[in-house]
Protein backbone atom coordinates (compact mmCIF):
# COMPACT_ATOMS: atom_id res chain seq x y z
CA UNK A 1 0.00 0.00 0.00
CA UNK A 2 1.36 3.70 -0.48
CA UNK A 3 0.01 6.96 -0.88
CA UNK A 4 -1.08 7.24 -3.89
CA UNK A 5 -5.13 7.50 -3.96
CA UNK A 6 -6.92 5.59 -6.94
CA UNK A 7 -10.59 6.06 -5.40
CA UNK A 8 -11.14 9.73 -3.60
CA UNK A 9 -14.68 10.84 -2.65
CA UNK A 10 -16.23 14.11 -1.15
CA UNK A 11 -19.74 14.47 0.35
CA UNK A 12 -21.10 12.03 -3.18
CA UNK A 13 -24.75 11.22 -3.35
CA UNK A 14 -27.55 10.22 -5.02
CA UNK A 15 -31.31 10.81 -4.67
CA UNK A 16 -34.43 8.68 -6.15
CA UNK A 17 -37.16 11.36 -6.05
CA UNK A 18 -37.34 12.34 -2.07
CA UNK A 19 -35.15 9.41 -1.21
CA UNK A 20 -31.38 9.62 -0.54
CA UNK A 21 -29.86 6.28 -1.80
CA UNK A 22 -26.24 7.50 -0.76
CA UNK A 23 -26.00 10.30 1.43
CA UNK A 24 -22.33 12.53 0.97
CA UNK A 25 -20.07 9.51 1.45
CA UNK A 26 -16.43 10.69 1.67
CA UNK A 27 -13.61 8.28 1.38
CA UNK A 28 -10.47 7.29 -0.08
CA UNK A 29 -8.74 4.06 -1.39
CA UNK A 30 -4.90 3.78 -1.89
CA UNK A 31 -3.24 2.07 -4.30
CA UNK A 32 -2.68 -1.61 -3.21
CA UNK A 33 -4.85 -1.68 -0.41
CA UNK A 34 -7.68 -4.48 -0.47
CA UNK A 35 -10.91 -2.17 0.62
CA UNK A 36 -14.02 -3.86 1.89
CA UNK A 37 -17.75 -1.99 1.31
CA UNK A 38 -20.10 -3.78 3.79
CA UNK A 39 -23.40 -3.06 4.66
CA UNK A 40 -26.61 -4.34 4.82
CA UNK A 41 -28.98 -4.55 2.48
CA UNK A 42 -30.61 -1.86 1.10
CA UNK A 43 -27.77 0.39 2.68
CA UNK A 44 -26.36 1.99 -0.67
CA UNK A 45 -23.72 0.50 -1.53
CA UNK A 46 -24.84 -0.89 -5.03
CA UNK A 47 -25.69 2.47 -5.56
CA UNK A 48 -22.68 3.85 -4.27
CA UNK A 49 -20.49 0.90 -6.59
CA UNK A 50 -22.21 1.98 -9.31
CA UNK A 51 -21.57 5.74 -8.62
CA UNK A 52 -18.08 4.67 -8.83
CA UNK A 53 -18.02 2.49 -11.78
CA UNK A 54 -19.57 4.99 -14.02
CA UNK A 55 -23.09 3.69 -14.39
CA UNK A 56 -25.08 6.47 -12.43
CA UNK A 57 -24.45 10.19 -12.21
CA UNK A 58 -24.04 11.27 -8.67
CA UNK A 59 -27.07 13.84 -7.73
CA UNK A 60 -24.52 15.74 -6.09
CA UNK A 61 -20.72 15.43 -4.77
CA UNK A 62 -17.38 14.70 -6.63
CA UNK A 63 -14.50 12.75 -6.91
CA UNK A 64 -12.14 10.67 -9.15
CA UNK A 65 -11.84 6.50 -9.64
CA UNK A 66 -8.68 5.86 -10.99
CA UNK A 67 -7.24 9.45 -11.95
CA UNK A 68 -10.80 10.19 -13.65
CA UNK A 69 -13.89 12.46 -12.51
CA UNK A 70 -16.97 10.61 -11.52
CA UNK A 71 -19.25 13.41 -12.91
CA UNK A 72 -17.78 14.24 -16.32
CA UNK A 73 -15.65 11.26 -17.24
CA UNK A 74 -17.56 8.31 -16.33
CA UNK A 75 -17.23 6.49 -19.53
CA UNK A 76 -13.85 6.91 -19.73
CA UNK A 77 -14.17 5.40 -15.98
CA UNK A 78 -15.57 2.12 -17.30
CA UNK A 79 -12.22 1.16 -19.26
CA UNK A 80 -10.10 1.64 -16.68
CA UNK A 81 -11.62 -0.33 -13.69
CA UNK A 82 -12.18 -3.81 -13.38
CA UNK A 83 -15.50 -5.32 -12.41
CA UNK A 84 -16.01 -9.06 -11.47
CA UNK A 85 -19.59 -10.23 -10.28
CA UNK A 86 -20.99 -13.48 -8.27
CA UNK A 87 -22.24 -14.65 -11.59
CA UNK A 88 -19.53 -13.53 -13.17
CA UNK A 89 -19.71 -13.25 -16.93
CA UNK A 90 -17.69 -15.75 -18.58
CA UNK A 91 -18.99 -17.17 -21.68
CA UNK A 92 -19.66 -21.36 -21.09
CA UNK A 93 -19.81 -22.19 -25.15
CA UNK A 94 -16.07 -20.57 -25.55
CA UNK A 95 -13.00 -22.09 -24.62
CA UNK A 96 -10.67 -20.27 -21.78
CA UNK A 97 -8.50 -18.90 -24.21
CA UNK A 98 -11.52 -17.74 -26.14
CA UNK A 99 -12.68 -15.73 -23.30
CA UNK A 100 -9.52 -14.45 -22.49
CA UNK A 101 -9.58 -12.87 -26.18
CA UNK A 102 -12.57 -11.84 -26.28
CA UNK A 103 -12.56 -9.86 -23.15
CA UNK A 104 -8.86 -8.61 -24.91
CA UNK A 105 -10.66 -7.20 -27.35
CA UNK A 106 -13.44 -5.82 -25.97
CA UNK A 107 -10.98 -3.52 -23.84
CA UNK A 108 -9.46 -2.72 -26.60
CA UNK A 109 -6.17 -4.42 -26.56
CA UNK A 110 -3.72 -5.05 -29.59
CA UNK A 111 -3.13 -8.68 -30.89
CA UNK A 112 0.52 -8.65 -29.22
CA UNK A 113 -0.85 -7.77 -26.08
CA UNK A 114 -3.73 -10.06 -26.48
CA UNK A 115 -1.32 -13.06 -26.92
CA UNK A 116 1.08 -11.87 -24.19
CA UNK A 117 -2.14 -11.89 -21.36
CA UNK A 118 -3.26 -15.04 -22.77
CA UNK A 119 -0.04 -16.75 -22.25
CA UNK A 120 0.51 -14.93 -18.83
CA UNK A 121 -2.89 -15.78 -17.55
CA UNK A 122 -2.91 -19.53 -18.29
CA UNK A 123 0.74 -20.22 -16.98
CA UNK A 124 -0.52 -17.95 -13.38
CA UNK A 125 -3.34 -19.88 -13.09
CA UNK A 126 -1.82 -22.93 -14.49
CA UNK A 127 -4.44 -23.41 -17.40
CA UNK A 128 -2.43 -24.62 -19.87
CA UNK A 129 -3.76 -27.62 -20.37
CA UNK A 130 -7.20 -26.94 -19.90
CA UNK A 131 -6.35 -23.99 -22.67
CA UNK A 132 -9.01 -25.22 -25.17
CA UNK A 133 -11.33 -26.20 -22.58
CA UNK A 134 -15.20 -25.27 -23.21
CA UNK A 135 -15.45 -22.89 -19.82
CA UNK A 136 -18.52 -24.76 -19.09
CA UNK A 137 -16.12 -27.88 -18.04
CA UNK A 138 -13.67 -26.69 -15.66
CA UNK A 139 -15.13 -26.25 -11.82
CA UNK A 140 -16.29 -23.45 -10.19
CA UNK A 141 -13.02 -22.90 -8.45
CA UNK A 142 -11.09 -22.43 -12.08
CA UNK A 143 -14.15 -20.21 -13.44
CA UNK A 144 -13.84 -18.19 -10.37
CA UNK A 145 -9.95 -17.48 -10.67
CA UNK A 146 -10.20 -16.97 -14.35
CA UNK A 147 -13.09 -14.47 -14.43
CA UNK A 148 -10.60 -12.67 -11.91
CA UNK A 149 -7.80 -12.73 -13.97
CA UNK A 150 -10.05 -11.36 -17.17
CA UNK A 151 -11.21 -8.41 -14.67
CA UNK A 152 -8.02 -7.22 -15.01
CA UNK A 153 -6.83 -8.33 -18.73
CA UNK A 154 -6.60 -4.85 -19.46
CA UNK A 155 -4.27 -3.96 -16.09
CA UNK A 156 -7.02 -1.48 -14.65
CA UNK A 157 -5.72 0.35 -11.53
CA UNK A 158 -8.53 -1.24 -9.00
CA UNK A 159 -11.14 -3.98 -9.35
CA UNK A 160 -14.43 -4.13 -8.49
CA UNK A 161 -15.84 -7.45 -6.82
CA UNK A 162 -19.27 -7.76 -6.17
CA UNK A 163 -19.98 -10.59 -3.89
CA UNK A 164 -17.54 -12.65 -5.19
CA UNK A 165 -17.69 -15.54 -3.23
CA UNK A 166 -21.49 -16.03 -2.33
CA UNK A 167 -22.67 -19.36 -2.22
CA UNK A 168 -19.42 -21.16 -2.72
CA UNK A 169 -17.37 -23.77 -1.67
CA UNK A 170 -15.19 -23.08 1.65
CA UNK A 171 -12.57 -24.07 0.23
CA UNK A 172 -12.75 -22.26 -2.93
CA UNK A 173 -13.67 -19.02 -1.37
CA UNK A 174 -9.82 -18.95 0.69
CA UNK A 175 -8.22 -20.04 -2.58
CA UNK A 176 -9.97 -16.73 -4.18
CA UNK A 177 -9.24 -14.86 -1.40
CA UNK A 178 -5.23 -16.09 -2.03
CA UNK A 179 -5.91 -14.96 -5.76
CA UNK A 180 -6.79 -11.41 -4.01
CA UNK A 181 -4.05 -11.23 -1.61
CA UNK A 182 -1.48 -11.89 -4.66
CA UNK A 183 -3.02 -8.99 -6.98
CA UNK A 184 -3.26 -6.52 -3.94
CA UNK A 185 0.95 -7.95 -3.44
CA UNK A 186 1.28 -7.04 -7.37
CA UNK A 187 -0.25 -3.48 -6.61
CA UNK A 188 -3.89 -3.96 -7.86
CA UNK A 189 -6.04 -2.15 -5.98
CA UNK A 190 -9.20 -4.51 -4.95
CA UNK A 191 -12.44 -2.96 -3.89
CA UNK A 192 -15.15 -5.91 -2.43
CA UNK A 193 -18.41 -6.28 -1.00
CA UNK A 194 -19.47 -9.48 0.62
CA UNK A 195 -21.84 -10.70 3.16
CA UNK A 196 -19.36 -12.73 5.22
CA UNK A 197 -17.96 -11.44 8.05
CA UNK A 198 -14.78 -13.49 8.15
CA UNK A 199 -13.70 -12.08 4.95
CA UNK A 200 -13.73 -8.33 6.28
CA UNK A 201 -10.93 -9.27 8.49
CA UNK A 202 -9.04 -9.99 5.01
CA UNK A 203 -9.25 -6.69 3.90
CA UNK A 204 -6.76 -3.28 5.02
CA UNK A 205 -9.46 -1.33 5.63
CA UNK A 206 -13.53 -2.05 6.34
CA UNK A 207 -16.12 0.28 5.69
CA UNK A 208 -19.43 -0.18 6.76
CA UNK A 209 -22.57 1.87 5.40
CA UNK A 210 -26.03 2.17 7.16
CA UNK A 211 -29.11 4.10 5.88
CA UNK A 212 -26.70 5.77 3.27
CA UNK A 213 -23.69 7.11 5.15
CA UNK A 214 -21.02 5.21 6.09
CA UNK A 215 -20.68 4.60 9.82
CA UNK A 216 -17.55 3.67 10.37
CA UNK A 217 -14.51 3.21 8.05
CA UNK A 218 -10.77 1.79 9.41
CA UNK A 219 -8.81 -1.34 9.88
CA UNK A 220 -10.63 -4.29 11.46
CA UNK A 221 -8.90 -4.51 14.43
CA UNK A 222 -9.06 -0.94 15.10
CA UNK A 223 -12.79 -1.29 14.37
CA UNK A 224 -12.94 -3.93 16.85
CA UNK A 225 -11.52 -1.86 19.60
CA UNK A 226 -13.32 1.19 19.07
CA UNK A 227 -16.57 -0.99 19.35
CA UNK A 228 -15.57 -3.05 21.92
CA UNK A 229 -16.04 -6.26 19.97
CA UNK A 230 -14.49 -9.44 19.41
CA UNK A 231 -15.38 -9.81 15.72
CA UNK A 232 -16.17 -7.70 12.73
CA UNK A 233 -19.25 -9.91 12.99
CA UNK A 234 -19.75 -8.21 16.42
CA UNK A 235 -18.53 -4.64 14.43
CA UNK A 236 -21.63 -5.24 12.03
CA UNK A 237 -24.18 -6.24 14.45
CA UNK A 238 -23.51 -3.04 16.81
CA UNK A 239 -23.72 -0.78 13.69
CA UNK A 240 -26.40 -1.81 11.48
CA UNK A 241 -29.13 -3.22 13.58
CA UNK A 242 -31.28 -0.31 14.64
CA UNK B 1 -43.21 -41.48 12.20
CA UNK B 2 -40.49 -39.05 11.29
CA UNK B 3 -41.71 -36.08 9.70
CA UNK B 4 -38.84 -36.64 6.82
CA UNK B 5 -37.80 -40.23 6.08
CA UNK B 6 -35.37 -39.85 2.93
CA UNK B 7 -33.71 -43.76 1.90
CA UNK B 8 -31.19 -44.26 -0.62
CA UNK B 9 -31.81 -40.95 -2.82
CA UNK B 10 -30.10 -40.74 -6.13
CA UNK B 11 -30.55 -38.12 -8.91
CA UNK B 12 -28.55 -37.53 -12.19
CA UNK B 13 -28.71 -34.93 -14.52
CA UNK B 14 -27.37 -36.42 -17.73
CA UNK B 15 -24.14 -37.21 -16.55
CA UNK B 16 -23.71 -34.82 -13.58
CA UNK B 17 -24.72 -37.25 -10.59
CA UNK B 18 -26.42 -34.40 -8.47
CA UNK B 19 -27.56 -37.11 -5.52
CA UNK B 20 -25.46 -39.67 -4.61
CA UNK B 21 -27.52 -42.46 -2.03
CA UNK B 22 -29.17 -39.98 0.07
CA UNK B 23 -30.58 -41.23 3.36
CA UNK B 24 -31.23 -38.98 6.61
CA UNK B 25 -34.52 -38.89 8.53
CA UNK B 26 -36.22 -35.26 10.31
CA UNK B 27 -38.28 -35.05 13.37
CA UNK B 28 -41.63 -33.94 14.18
CA UNK B 29 -40.71 -30.46 15.37
CA UNK B 30 -36.67 -30.76 14.32
CA UNK B 31 -34.10 -28.00 12.52
CA UNK B 32 -33.06 -29.88 10.58
CA UNK B 33 -29.81 -27.94 8.45
CA UNK B 34 -28.45 -29.13 5.21
CA UNK B 35 -25.06 -27.09 5.17
CA UNK B 36 -23.26 -27.04 2.01
CA UNK B 37 -22.08 -24.86 -1.05
CA UNK B 38 -23.74 -24.13 -4.54
CA UNK B 39 -23.79 -27.32 -6.86
CA UNK B 40 -24.11 -29.61 -3.67
CA UNK B 41 -27.06 -31.12 -4.61
CA UNK B 42 -29.43 -29.31 -1.95
CA UNK B 43 -32.06 -27.81 -4.42
CA UNK B 44 -32.22 -31.24 -6.14
CA UNK B 45 -32.98 -32.56 -2.79
CA UNK B 46 -35.50 -30.27 -1.71
CA UNK B 47 -37.62 -30.41 -5.54
CA UNK B 48 -37.69 -34.25 -4.60
CA UNK B 49 -38.96 -33.86 -1.28
CA UNK B 50 -41.40 -31.27 -2.12
CA UNK B 51 -42.62 -33.89 -5.31
CA UNK B 52 -41.08 -31.34 -8.08
CA UNK B 53 -38.98 -33.97 -9.15
CA UNK B 54 -38.63 -37.79 -9.50
CA UNK B 55 -35.53 -39.32 -8.21
CA UNK B 56 -33.62 -41.95 -10.25
CA UNK B 57 -33.72 -44.37 -6.78
CA UNK B 58 -34.70 -44.74 -3.86
CA UNK B 59 -37.72 -43.63 -1.84
CA UNK B 60 -38.64 -40.65 0.53
CA UNK B 61 -41.83 -40.33 2.51
CA UNK B 62 -42.95 -36.40 3.89
CA UNK B 63 -45.28 -36.80 6.43
CA UNK B 64 -45.56 -40.67 5.80
CA UNK B 65 -46.80 -40.07 2.28
CA UNK B 66 -44.77 -41.29 -0.45
CA UNK B 67 -43.43 -38.65 -2.92
CA UNK B 68 -44.20 -40.15 -6.05
CA UNK B 69 -47.17 -42.16 -5.07
CA UNK B 70 -49.16 -40.10 -2.59
CA UNK B 71 -47.93 -36.38 -3.98
CA UNK B 72 -51.05 -34.72 -4.14
CA UNK B 73 -51.25 -35.63 -0.13
CA UNK B 74 -48.12 -34.36 0.15
CA UNK B 75 -48.20 -30.74 -0.91
CA UNK B 76 -51.54 -29.70 1.09
CA UNK B 77 -49.32 -30.42 3.85
CA UNK B 78 -45.94 -28.34 3.32
CA UNK B 79 -44.44 -25.18 3.06
CA UNK B 80 -41.84 -24.69 0.08
CA UNK B 81 -39.89 -21.63 0.12
CA UNK B 82 -37.16 -21.96 -2.74
CA UNK B 83 -34.23 -20.44 -3.66
CA UNK B 84 -35.44 -18.08 -5.79
CA UNK B 85 -38.15 -15.28 -4.88
CA UNK B 86 -41.25 -16.91 -6.22
CA UNK B 87 -43.97 -14.81 -5.06
CA UNK B 88 -45.95 -12.15 -7.28
CA UNK B 89 -43.28 -9.23 -8.04
CA UNK B 90 -46.96 -6.99 -9.24
CA UNK B 91 -48.88 -8.08 -6.03
CA UNK B 92 -49.11 -6.29 -3.30
CA UNK B 93 -47.89 -7.92 0.09
CA UNK B 94 -51.25 -8.49 1.65
CA UNK B 95 -52.21 -9.84 -1.85
CA UNK B 96 -49.63 -12.35 -2.02
CA UNK B 97 -50.70 -13.59 1.39
CA UNK B 98 -54.03 -13.72 0.63
CA UNK B 99 -53.32 -15.56 -2.92
CA UNK B 100 -51.32 -18.10 -1.25
CA UNK B 101 -53.99 -18.30 1.40
CA UNK B 102 -57.05 -19.03 -1.20
CA UNK B 103 -54.97 -21.74 -3.40
CA UNK B 104 -55.01 -23.66 -0.41
CA UNK B 105 -58.48 -23.51 1.16
CA UNK B 106 -57.81 -21.48 3.67
CA UNK B 107 -58.08 -17.84 4.61
CA UNK B 108 -55.58 -15.43 5.99
CA UNK B 109 -57.74 -15.03 9.34
CA UNK B 110 -57.57 -18.66 9.94
CA UNK B 111 -54.31 -19.44 10.19
CA UNK B 112 -53.31 -15.83 11.45
CA UNK B 113 -51.50 -16.46 14.67
CA UNK B 114 -48.80 -18.55 12.98
CA UNK B 115 -47.37 -16.14 10.61
CA UNK B 116 -48.43 -12.94 12.85
CA UNK B 117 -44.95 -12.86 14.42
CA UNK B 118 -43.55 -12.54 11.46
CA UNK B 119 -45.94 -10.28 9.38
CA UNK B 120 -46.40 -7.96 11.75
CA UNK B 121 -42.88 -6.93 10.59
CA UNK B 122 -43.98 -6.54 7.07
CA UNK B 123 -47.90 -5.16 7.97
CA UNK B 124 -46.85 -1.25 7.62
CA UNK B 125 -45.94 -1.99 3.75
CA UNK B 126 -48.96 -4.45 3.37
CA UNK B 127 -49.94 -2.62 0.09
CA UNK B 128 -46.63 -1.69 -1.18
CA UNK B 129 -46.06 -4.44 -4.43
CA UNK B 130 -43.95 -7.73 -3.69
CA UNK B 131 -40.73 -6.56 -5.89
CA UNK B 132 -40.41 -3.12 -4.28
CA UNK B 133 -39.68 -4.90 -0.87
CA UNK B 134 -36.17 -4.80 0.52
CA UNK B 135 -33.89 -8.59 0.19
CA UNK B 136 -35.14 -8.96 4.20
CA UNK B 137 -38.51 -8.22 3.49
CA UNK B 138 -39.16 -10.30 0.53
CA UNK B 139 -37.50 -13.37 2.38
CA UNK B 140 -40.10 -12.43 5.79
CA UNK B 141 -43.41 -12.57 2.94
CA UNK B 142 -42.21 -15.53 1.32
CA UNK B 143 -42.03 -17.47 4.54
CA UNK B 144 -45.52 -16.40 5.54
CA UNK B 145 -47.06 -17.01 2.10
CA UNK B 146 -45.28 -20.42 2.65
CA UNK B 147 -46.90 -21.21 6.36
CA UNK B 148 -50.53 -19.56 5.77
CA UNK B 149 -52.15 -23.09 5.21
CA UNK B 150 -50.45 -24.41 8.33
CA UNK B 151 -47.99 -27.09 6.53
CA UNK B 152 -46.39 -30.16 8.98
CA UNK B 153 -42.90 -29.65 7.22
CA UNK B 154 -41.47 -26.36 6.31
CA UNK B 155 -39.12 -26.56 3.66
CA UNK B 156 -36.42 -23.71 3.07
CA UNK B 157 -34.06 -23.65 0.01
CA UNK B 158 -31.36 -20.84 0.79
CA UNK B 159 -33.37 -18.39 2.75
CA UNK B 160 -30.70 -16.39 3.68
CA UNK B 161 -28.60 -16.72 0.53
CA UNK B 162 -27.67 -12.70 -0.13
CA UNK B 163 -29.01 -11.54 2.46
CA UNK B 164 -27.16 -9.58 5.01
CA UNK B 165 -25.60 -10.53 8.49
CA UNK B 166 -28.74 -8.30 10.59
CA UNK B 167 -31.58 -10.11 8.29
CA UNK B 168 -29.96 -13.58 8.80
CA UNK B 169 -29.85 -13.21 12.36
CA UNK B 170 -33.74 -12.13 12.55
CA UNK B 171 -34.95 -14.96 9.82
CA UNK B 172 -32.90 -17.70 12.36
CA UNK B 173 -34.87 -15.80 15.48
CA UNK B 174 -38.05 -16.85 12.92
CA UNK B 175 -37.44 -20.20 12.63
CA UNK B 176 -36.62 -20.77 16.07
CA UNK B 177 -40.04 -19.82 17.23
CA UNK B 178 -41.80 -21.62 14.39
CA UNK B 179 -39.88 -24.70 15.95
CA UNK B 180 -42.11 -24.61 18.93
CA UNK B 181 -45.19 -24.96 16.86
CA UNK B 182 -43.55 -28.01 16.22
CA UNK B 183 -43.46 -27.61 12.96
CA UNK B 184 -41.05 -29.84 10.95
CA UNK B 185 -38.07 -27.19 9.24
CA UNK B 186 -36.21 -28.29 6.70
CA UNK B 187 -33.25 -25.73 5.66
CA UNK B 188 -30.48 -25.60 3.16
CA UNK B 189 -27.52 -23.19 3.86
CA UNK B 190 -23.98 -22.37 2.35
CA UNK B 191 -23.34 -20.09 5.89
CA UNK B 192 -21.46 -22.41 8.15
CA UNK B 193 -21.74 -20.40 10.64
CA UNK B 194 -25.54 -21.01 10.77
CA UNK B 195 -25.02 -24.90 11.30
CA UNK B 196 -25.23 -24.24 15.08
CA UNK B 197 -28.67 -23.19 14.87
CA UNK B 198 -30.28 -25.92 13.74
CA UNK B 199 -30.70 -29.64 16.14
CA UNK B 200 -29.14 -31.36 13.82
CA UNK B 201 -26.63 -30.75 10.77
CA UNK B 202 -26.20 -32.82 7.09
CA UNK B 203 -22.65 -31.57 5.60
CA UNK B 204 -23.59 -31.78 1.90
CA UNK B 205 -20.99 -31.84 -0.94
CA UNK B 206 -21.16 -32.68 -4.63
CA UNK B 207 -24.08 -34.78 -3.66
CA UNK B 208 -22.74 -36.98 -0.54
CA UNK B 209 -23.37 -36.20 2.73
CA UNK B 210 -20.37 -36.14 4.52
CA UNK B 211 -21.42 -36.47 8.18
CA UNK B 212 -25.20 -36.11 9.71
CA UNK B 213 -25.29 -35.22 13.57
CA UNK B 214 -26.03 -32.72 16.46
CA UNK B 215 -23.77 -29.50 15.67
CA UNK B 216 -21.81 -29.65 19.43
CA UNK B 217 -21.75 -33.50 18.81
CA UNK B 218 -20.14 -32.80 15.65
CA UNK B 219 -17.33 -30.63 17.30
CA UNK B 220 -17.21 -32.62 20.80
CA UNK B 221 -15.63 -35.98 18.26
CA UNK B 222 -13.32 -33.62 16.24
CA UNK B 223 -9.62 -35.28 17.08
CA UNK B 224 -7.14 -33.63 15.32
CA UNK B 225 -4.69 -31.04 16.80
CA UNK B 226 -6.45 -27.71 15.62
CA UNK B 227 -4.98 -24.01 16.36
CA UNK B 228 -5.72 -20.70 15.88
CA UNK B 229 -2.96 -18.34 15.12
CA UNK B 230 -2.90 -14.40 15.02
CA UNK B 231 -0.23 -12.66 13.56
CA UNK B 232 1.05 -9.35 11.91
CA UNK B 233 1.50 -11.09 8.59
CA UNK B 234 -1.76 -13.65 7.89
CA UNK B 235 -0.71 -14.15 4.41
CA UNK B 236 3.06 -14.92 4.57
CA UNK B 237 2.31 -16.93 7.75
CA UNK B 238 0.51 -18.87 5.78
CA UNK B 239 2.61 -19.53 3.24
CA UNK B 240 5.16 -20.52 5.32
CA UNK B 241 2.86 -22.58 7.54
CA UNK B 242 2.22 -24.61 4.67
CA UNK B 243 5.55 -26.02 3.90
CA UNK B 244 6.29 -27.06 7.35
CA UNK B 245 5.88 -30.78 7.78
CA UNK B 246 4.12 -30.66 11.06
CA UNK B 247 1.17 -28.88 9.43
CA UNK B 248 -1.91 -31.18 8.06
CA UNK B 249 -3.77 -27.96 6.92
CA UNK B 250 -3.71 -24.38 7.48
CA UNK B 251 -6.18 -22.21 6.28
CA UNK B 252 -7.41 -18.62 7.16
CA UNK B 253 -10.55 -18.50 9.09
CA UNK B 254 -11.04 -14.39 9.43
CA UNK B 255 -8.02 -12.70 11.33
CA UNK B 256 -6.93 -16.51 12.77
CA UNK B 257 -5.01 -18.80 11.01
CA UNK B 258 -6.64 -22.40 11.97
CA UNK B 259 -3.52 -25.06 11.72
CA UNK B 260 -4.23 -28.80 12.36
CA UNK B 261 -0.87 -30.73 12.92
CA UNK B 262 -0.58 -34.03 12.38
CA UNK B 263 0.68 -33.96 16.21
CA UNK B 264 -0.28 -32.24 19.16
CA UNK B 265 1.97 -29.45 19.78
CA UNK B 266 2.86 -26.78 22.55
CA UNK B 267 1.21 -23.78 22.23
CA UNK B 268 4.39 -21.96 22.96
CA UNK B 269 6.42 -24.24 20.81
CA UNK B 270 4.56 -23.02 17.58
CA UNK B 271 5.09 -19.33 19.32
CA UNK B 272 8.52 -19.87 19.34
CA UNK B 273 9.09 -21.56 16.26
CA UNK B 274 7.25 -18.47 14.52
CA UNK B 275 9.20 -15.96 16.11
CA UNK B 276 12.63 -17.35 15.22
CA UNK B 277 10.98 -17.12 11.60
CA UNK B 278 10.55 -13.51 11.95
CA UNK B 279 6.71 -13.31 12.61
CA UNK B 280 5.13 -10.99 15.42
CA UNK B 281 2.95 -13.46 16.58
CA UNK B 282 0.38 -11.72 18.85
CA UNK B 283 -1.59 -15.30 19.78
CA UNK B 284 -1.67 -18.72 19.53
CA UNK B 285 -4.50 -21.13 21.13
CA UNK B 286 -5.69 -24.24 20.75
CA UNK B 287 -9.54 -24.26 19.65
CA UNK B 288 -12.42 -26.30 19.35
CA UNK B 289 -13.34 -26.27 15.38
CA UNK B 290 -16.53 -24.45 14.14
CA UNK B 291 -18.30 -26.19 11.58
CA UNK B 292 -16.42 -24.82 8.54
CA UNK B 293 -13.60 -26.31 10.30
CA UNK B 294 -15.01 -29.53 9.74
CA UNK B 295 -16.65 -29.24 6.37
CA UNK B 296 -12.77 -27.87 5.28
CA UNK B 297 -11.23 -31.45 7.15
CA UNK B 298 -14.42 -33.77 5.50
CA UNK B 299 -14.38 -32.16 2.45
CA UNK B 300 -12.85 -33.42 -0.86
CA UNK B 301 -10.86 -30.95 -2.67
CA UNK B 302 -9.78 -32.21 -5.72
CA UNK B 303 -10.35 -29.40 -7.85
CA UNK B 304 -7.78 -27.59 -5.64
CA UNK B 305 -5.30 -25.29 -7.31
CA UNK B 306 -3.10 -24.95 -4.94
CA UNK B 307 -0.08 -26.90 -5.30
Amino acid sequence: MNDEKVIQVQDLTKKFGDFTAVDAITFDVYRGEIFGFLGANGAGKTTAMKMLNGLSKPTSGNGTVAGLDVIKQSEKIKERIGYMSQRFSLYEDLTVKENIRFYGGVYGLSKQKIKDKTDQILEELQLTEVASKLVKALPLGWKQRLAFAISMVHDPKIVFLDEPTGGVDPAVRRQFWEAIYEAAKGGSTIFVTTHYMDEAEYCDRVSIMVDGKIEALDTPDNLKAHYNAESMDEVFLKLARN
Amino acid sequence: MSAIEVEHISRSYGEVLALDDINFNVEEGELFGLIGPDGAGKSTLFRILTTLLIADKGKARVVGHDVVENYKDIRKKVGYMPGRFSLYQDLSVEENLSFFATIFGTTIKENYDLVKDIYIQIEPFKKRLAGKLSGGMKQKLALCCALIHKPEVLFLDEPTTGVDAVSRKEFWDMLQSLKKKNIAILVSTPYMDEASLCDRIGLIQKGKILKIDKPQQMMNDFKKPLYAIKTNETYNTLQYLRQQDFTESVLPFGEYLHLITRERLNTETIKIHLKQKGFTVSEVKEIKPTVEDIFLDLSDNEESLIK
